[in-house]
């Protein structure tokens, strides 16, 4: 798609102007070219085949596609009606809300690990929490115990928060799930009200006004929220460390094989896993946003 | 027909005190005034859109102060259309039988049907993306009126409109007029299309309606 032309960045007038936006653009796509070069010198063939022959490595990979997609699914599920609330519906003490939904995105990652660890490990309500996860765990893997068992989630071994893989999904969910509900929250304030009150007056309750004019408005925000929440989910590693561990076959993620890998000098494979880590967040944020573009969203 | 009976309304600071009202079953009437007078506040407090702190609304005999907006049988068509986005033409022109739970099909004949009154029948299949001015008014106006609502409450209907466009809407409006079905009320600051469009005219002033001296048709 071309510029409007009264937009585009030419002529001699326009010359200082175009000079420091692209001159700041261009640091900063410098500074991330430069960021993947500098792993890209650490791999050669013999790197990438050994990383792929690695079946410890494999596992993390198809952990992290696995939890990484769950805890984006999650998270919309929750974003959707948290962005609501917080964008169009008005409740006593709002702001407070609003200021703790974003708790988890200013605080270190490794206080996220600590807090879970605390509440799951020593109060009741943690315990009755992880008893409800269970019993969940339980039912779907009596539903289709094939998709459990192949999303590592199968058996009643696998069951627990701590130091198992809902807790890997629980400590990426924790992080992302606030990305995904401040984004939601910024689509829902970009629909405008006088459609949804329009809606009402056509004879919806607030429920169909939601349902059918507000939500097919905030599809684009919907995709994002998920996109964000996913590659963020694929970013995480304090708080899995600390809550679900790093134990190989069982809870390692990738950023967790490369910090093992790191601890243990092996730069180069530690180099690899991290350009894999690129390339899959490459491929599904290029991937949302030809899928948006497909659905006119 | 509708009265308005000593309305007090609180819009987040900006309060109207004591507004009267009364309209003829089947009429029109236009409310004028200038600019950020409370003419748009008093039409969405008919519409339900905001709360009446004191007095009472009444239409067709029946005391709908406190009633949700949707069972008010009202048909609103906001200043530009406001037309959802995120469907296409025949879905938002069924969104009020659908919301009233009319089958599939009967939607489908009536919105086929409202379509060809007003001319947009090739519209249809179309979302709200690069609609013209009038005919987006067209849809909106078919949207408010497909549930064969008591009231019509016209917000600024033809303020961004021009020429042509202008003309063949306000057409269909008189139309709607001369049908005699629907109380309307209008409310625009074009006193030209107060006196095309209207029955009986009210000025806000001062944060009353009063009723002006020489009714138009």
């Amino acid at each position: 798609m071309s510029l409007p032309s009264p937009l585009r960045l030419t002529g001699r007038e326009n010359l200082p102007f175009a000079s420091a936006l692209f001159g700041m653009t261009g640091i900063f796509v410098l500074l991330i070219v430069s960021l993947l070069v500098a792993n890209l010198m650490f791999v050669e063939g013999r790197h990438v085949r050994a990383v792929f022959e690695s079946e410890e490595i494999m596992a993390a990979v198809k952990l992290s596609l696995v939890t990484c997609t769950i805890t984006a699914l999650l998270s919309v599920l929750v974003a959707i009606p948290a962005g609501y609330v917080l964008a169009r519906v008005p409740f006593r003490g709002r702001v407070i809300v609003d200021a703790l939904v974003d708790v988890p995105i200013v605080l270190p990652p490794i206080v996220v690990g600590l807090a879970l660890l605390l509440l799951f490990n020593q109060t009741d309500i943690g315990r009755w929490f992880e008893s409800v996860i269970s019993a969940v765990l339980a039912w779907l893997d009596r539903l289709m115990p094939a998709v459990m068992d192949w999303l590592g989630l199968g058996g009643p071994a696998r069951r627990g928060l701590t130091h198992d893989v809902p807790g890997v999904i629980l400590a990426q969910f924790a992080v992302s799930s606030a990305f995904a509900i401040r984004t939601m929250r910024v689509a829902f304030e970009q629909v405008d009200d006088r459609r949804e009150r329009v809606a009402l007056v056509l004879g919806c309750t607030r429920r169909q006004a939601f349902q059918w004019v507000v939500l097919p408005e905030v599809r684009r925000g919907t995709l994002a929220a998920g996109t964000l929440a996913w590659a963020r989910a694929m970013g995480e590693f304090g708080p899995i460390l600390v809550f679900a561990g790093s134990t190989r076959m069982k809870t390692e993620v990738l950023p967790t094989t490369v910090f093992l890998e790191m601890s243990v000098g092996n730069i180069e494979a530690a180099a690899t896993v991290s350009l894999l880590m690129v390339a899959a967040a490459m491929v599904v944020l290029l991937g949302a946003r030809a899928a948006g573009a497909r659905v006119g969203v | 027909m509708i009265e308005l009976r000593s309305i007090t309304i609180d819009a987040d600071g900006f309060l109207l005190e004591g507004v009267d009202c009364a309209v003829e079953a089947g009429t029109w009437a236009t409310i004028m005034g200038r600019t950020g007078c409370g003419k748009t506040t008093v039409l969405e407090a008919i519409c339900g859109l905001r709360a009446v702190t004191a007095g009472s609304i009444w239409i067709d005999g029946k005391p709908v102060t406190h009633l949700p907006p949707r069972h008010r049988g009202i048909g609103l068509v906001p200043q530009d259309g406001a037309l959802f986005a995120g469907m296409r033409v025949e879905s938002m022109l069924a969104l009020p039988l659908r919301a009233r739970g009319v089958r599939r099909q009967q939607r489908r004949r009536q919105v086929q049907d409202m379509a060809s009154s007003l001319g947009i029948s090739d519209l249809l299949s179309r979302s709200a993306k690069g609609l013209s001015g009038g005919e987006r008014q067209r849809i909106a106006l078919g949207r408010a009126l497909i549930h064969s609502p008591r009231v019509l409450c016209l917000d600024e209907p033809l303020s961004a409109l021009d020429g042509e466009t202008h003309a063949s809407v306000s057409s269909l409006l008189r139309e709607v007029r001369d049908a005699g079905q629907v109380t309307v009320v209008h409310v625009t600051h074009d006193e030209a299309e107060a006196r095309a469009l209207a029955h009986t005219i009210w000025h806000m002033e001062a944060g009353r309606l009063a009723r002006s001296s020489d009714d138009v048709h």
